[in-house]
């Protein structure tokens, strides 16, 4: 009697999501680092056992000083898929432990302790995998983009046919990360737009202004198509936009949020 | 500080489990609703670290971490459901 088929080892590993990966840490090194805006550095960082992440995931980076002294934070990641390397793109907080080294002393060559892939929670897989066809929308405010970067460049990758929107919410327009980027996006299928809270471009047909309620309404899918809603900003901002949008008829349950902290 | 999301929680959990807990299920102790601890509201300003249940605010879990030792206490937590890894 011969044996019932089983399924290759491998076979099965590479359909498994990366988020069911053991996370460890590990030890990266800046391959590449370059201004993103005025105030944050896009970084690329070879992590030779990294096991790849899922669109959304995060790490965190652990730095210690001579003395001892450790501080850490966590990072969206803005890549995704199996490759070793892996980018961030770090916006600079005036009163940062971490953020100041990243943006202005790290350097092509450092090494960096990297805690990751990390959380299942706030990701975004091919409908493929999750045979769900809803809709996504995407609200960033500010470096909030960061994982969502990673969530449309996997959906172009896959050329995936869900609906994908992408509203962001920055200053001015300088503050905008990975313009060109997004732009290509925009013009291959991605819905972008964009909300200026304090200056807008000169031909800009809505004044820079704190994001509003009538905004939202207008450029984040409607909940009558009930779309999978991913957020990701400060406190405050997430905190606001969550709250009108469950006014405006999404379920709670259809929205995740990923707040960073600050006001 | 505001408070973060149970998402934020990935890192320090998994040092202490195999799977990822901020995906898993649990119930809260206070009122009987159920969601993932990525979902809570996470505090981090204290000296250690504290979820609250997103809908009454109950705590669900605290996780305090010293150089060689991590307390963890998941005493607001019921009937966790883990999905199997693969």
């Amino acid at each position: 009697m011969s044996a019932p088929p089983v399924e290759p080892a491998d076979t099965h590993l590479a359909s498994e999501p990366a988020a069911a990966l053991r996370t460890a840490w590990r030890v990266g090194t800046v391959v590449e680092a370059r201004p993103e805006t005025s105030s944050a550095r896009r970084l690329v960082i070879d992590v030779p056992d990294w096991p790849g992440n899922d669109a959304g995931q995060h790490l965190d980076v652990r730095l210690t000083a001579p003395d001892g002294y450790q501080a850490q934070r966590s990072y969206s990641i803005a890549s995704s898929g199996t490759g070793t390397r892996i980018e961030l793109a770090v916006d600079e907080l005036p009163d940062g432990e971490v953020s100041p080294f990243l943006v202005e002393d790290v350097m092509v060559g450092d090494k960096l302790e990297l805690h990751g892939p990390l959380g299942g929670y706030f990701i975004w897989m091919p409908q493929a995998d999750t045979h769900d066809p809803r809709p996504v929308q995407l609200i960033a405010g500010g470096s909030g983009v960061v994982p969502f970067l990673a969530m449309v460049r996997a959906h172009a990758e896959a050329a995936d046919p869900t609906p994908f929107r992408l509203l962001y919410a920055v200053r001015q327009p300088d503050d905008v990360f990975y313009r060109q980027e997004l732009t290509q996006l925009a013009a291959n299928g991605l819905q972008l737009d964009f909300v200026y809270s304090r200056t807008a471009p000169h031909d800009w047909p809505v004044p820079a202004g704190r994001i509003t309620k009538d905004a939202l309404a207008g450029f984040a899918i409607p909940a009558s198509e009930k779309p999978r809603v991913f957020i990701c900003g400060s406190t405050g901002f997430v905190e606001l936009v969550a709250g009108w949008l469950i006014e405006l008829g999404h379920g709670a349950g259809d929205i995740r949020t990923e707040r960073f902290g600050g006001k | 500080m505001n408070h973060v999301d149970g998402n934020a929680l990935a890192g320090q959990l998994s040092d202490l489990f195999a799977f990822d807990l901020t995906t898993a299920v649990g119930r809260c102790i206070n009122c009987g609703t159920s969601g993932m601890l990525g979902a809570a509201m996470v505090h981090q300003a204290a000296p250690g670290t504290v979820a609250r249940c997103p809908h009454c605010g109950a705590v669900l879990a605290t996780i305090v971490e010293s150089s060689d030792r991590i307390w963890l206490s998941l005493a607001g937590l019921t009937a966790i459901e883990v999905t199997k890894p693969g």
